[in-house]
């Protein structure tokens, strides 16, 4: 499966309200803030400095980007590079091709996520257990580790060099699955019994009660999924080969492979690459901040 | 991915259907249901057959062979991992993997910790800001963060020579010397990777129960205590965790050396991902990068079951 970074699995919790403490002297607060403030500041500035940097370069104009002394702060603004980079690389067409994999992947993958999480969880057989271990079992063997014959797979299906290739293999996470697996252990068996008694069949139980019911899960693994894929870039990279359906990584990727890098170019075209997840998160924030991550790992 | 119930469980996860049998809760309807569950199933395990245990299987087969990608199988026993055993490109390879993990595993964690611990102290101000900052470097692809850093180490163009051409130092070779160009990644990967695992353990120490605080500061602990015998002890779990993971994520790294340093300066610093990928789609020794991916593979399960035996007998002994 396409490499993703690690999800634990998460259950709703409402953050923990901080202790209140008592009105006490400005002296006392600004005493105890000082050291804790001013480590998480120094952090900060050595966080974001690569960022700035990196920005604050892309709208410096050829001359000034190798002139010595440097300057952090632009002389000149220029947004020549952006339009060059707009003009060389087609980002509307690998935008669109970015957005649909990452899109149609996440759908997928949070609907299959939440009803195997749901069986996992509500239902037991042998089958279902050797399910589980066989899922745990994928989180050692990444998409890394079987490249080659990965690729040999996806060539036999007839998915080489389309968009399918990528999205269809990526559906199945194990984090997907374990988030949900742990969510459903946590809503009561009496539901479902309810449900059932009620003559609701076991799949309308889950689509109209249990599906809904685990939205916050859904809404967390959405931008998880989406992140992950929208940054992907071994599984493009060998399943596409023409450039029309390359994704934003692999058709960056092509920027840097020339001896001498086109700086001028690479950095405004960098930050274009960007800007789409950076406004989503913005926009979902509040969720991905909210995150409950770890609720699933305690004892 | 992710070995997420691994806490909660044995020390293998063989033992995972035993372990939650055991738990006492209500009996769930056994055997009554089949066609649900294999109808909510079903896509999971047909996408499970074909992208890995085809792949998986194939892959052991291939390393057997010297196929090349086209025409058909050859059977040539174990010389793949003979010629393994004597390729100084593969060891060359995996050493530099070893020392990549050894080196970026700890300064992660650490580093994550030591923010989270920052960002849940309540005298701290300005947390949620901060938190953001953490964050933005999740957001950017590794490609990316290959990018801003080659451009901040820059030999002659960089920002952090021309700070040490300033400060009176010499510059420094950073990308035409093998240790230098390794640091570089080594740095880049803890900046890429710290916002997920502080995210783990900011929500780790929040559910550490208050009031062993509050006990503590009556009994006149000081903070590096309270750290030491309350926060520590209490987040355990996730720090399994999160090593075991960053260490089986660093032992895959790939696209953000393509993007930084490509495996350079020549092919000194090409970590093992990049070596079966190479070996594999360049020089289309399928047969071989197959065998390399079964060493990986190898590896990876090592590691995941040490650290888990590991972390039970951590554990017991609290």
């Amino acid at each position: 499966m396409p490499s993703e970074p690690a999800l634990a699995p998460a259950a709703p919790s409402p953050d923990r309200p901080r202790p209140r403490t008592r009105r006490t002297p400005l002296g006392v607060r600004v005493a105890r803030a000082t050291p804790s403030t001013l480590a998480l500041a120094v952090l900060v500035v050595l966080f974001l400095f690569p960022l700035v940097w990196f920005v604050l370069s892309s709208v410096k104009p050829g001359g000034e980007l190798f002139r010595f002394p440097l300057t952090i702060w632009p002389e000149t603004w220029t947004f020549d590079g952006y339009a060059r980079a707009w003009e060389r690389v087609d980002f509307s067409l690998y935008f669109r091709n970015t957005a649909l994999v990452a899109t149609v992947t996440t759908v997928l993958t949070v609907f299959f996520s939440a009803a195997t999480g749901y069986a996992l969880a509500k239902y037991r057989s042998w089958w279902l257990s050797a399910l589980f271990v066989c899922i745990l079992a994928t989180t050692m063997l990444p998409t890394e580790v079987i490249l080659t014959p990965t690729f040999t797979v996806i060539r036999d299906l007839g998915l080489y060099d389309s968009l399918a290739g990528i999205i269809i293999p990526s559906v199945i996470t194990a984090s997907g699955i374990f988030m949900f697996r742990q969510f459903f252990l946590t809503v009561p068996d009496e539901l479902l019994d309810a449900a059932r008694i009620d003559g609701a069949g076991e799949l309308t139980t889950f689509f109209r009660i249990m599906l809904p019911l685990s939205r916050p899960i859904a809404i967390t693994l959405a931008i998880f999924s989406f992140q992950w894929r929208w940054n992907d870039y071994i599984w493009p990279l060998i399943v596409l080969s023409d450039p029309d359906r390359f994704t934003l990584q692999v058709a960056l990727r092509s920027l840097l492979g020339a001896e001498n890098i086109d700086w001028t170019l690479l950095l405004p075209a960098s930050v274009i690459s960007i800007v789409p997840l950076v406004v989503l998160f913005f926009v979902a924030q509040r969720y991905v901040m909210s995150a409950d991550l770890s609720s699933g790992l305690k004892d | 991915m992710t070995l997420a119930h691994a806490p909660e469980r044995g020390p293998a996860p063989a033992h995972a259907p035993a372990a939650a049998a055991a738990r006492p809760r209500r009996r769930r309807p056994y055997g009554r249901h089949t066609l649900a569950p294999l109808a909510l199933t079903s896509v999971v395990i047909v996408l499970f057959a074909l992208f890995f245990v085809w792949p998986g299987a194939l892959g052991l087969i291939y390393s057997f062979t010297d196929y090349r990608g086209i025409g058909d199988l050859e059977l040539v026993g174990l010389e793949n991992y003979q010629q393994l055993a004597g390729d100084a490109d593969f060891w060359s390879a995996l050493t530099r993997t070893f020392l990549y993990v050894a080196l970026s595993v700890p300064l992660t964690v650490a580093l994550a910790l030591g923010i989270a611990v920052l960002l849940t102290n309540r005298f701290a101000r300005g947390t949620s800001v901060a938190k953001v900052v953490f964050f933005l470097p999740w957001l950017i692809s590794p490609i990316v963060t290959g990018v801003v850093w080659r451009w901040l180490f820059g030999e002659s163009f960089g920002f952090v020579n021309y700070v040490l051409g300033r400060a009176g130092a010499d510059p420094l070779p950073w990308s035409s010397d093998a240790n230098l160009s390794l640091a570089v990644v080594v740095v880049a990967s803890a900046w890429a990777n710290v916002a997920f695992n502080m995210l783990l353990f900011v929500a780790a120490i929040r559910n550490v129960p208050p009031s062993y605080y509050e006990a503590a500061q009556l009994d006149g602990a000081n903070a590096w205590h309270r750290f030491r015998h309350i926060t520590l002890p209490g987040i355990a779990p996730t720090t399994f965790m999160v090593v075991l993971l960053s260490t089986i994520g660093s032992m895959k790294e790939f696209a953000m050396v393509q993007a930084l340093n490509g495996g350079g300066p020549g092919t000194q610093n090409r970590l093992i991902v990049q070596y079966i990928y190479e070996t594999g789609f360049n020089r289309a020794q399928i047969g071989y990068a197959s065998a390399v991916s079964m060493v990986l593979m190898v590896i990876l399960l090592v590691i995941a079951l040490v650290q888990l035996r590991f972390e039970k007998r951590i554990r017991d002994a609290f």
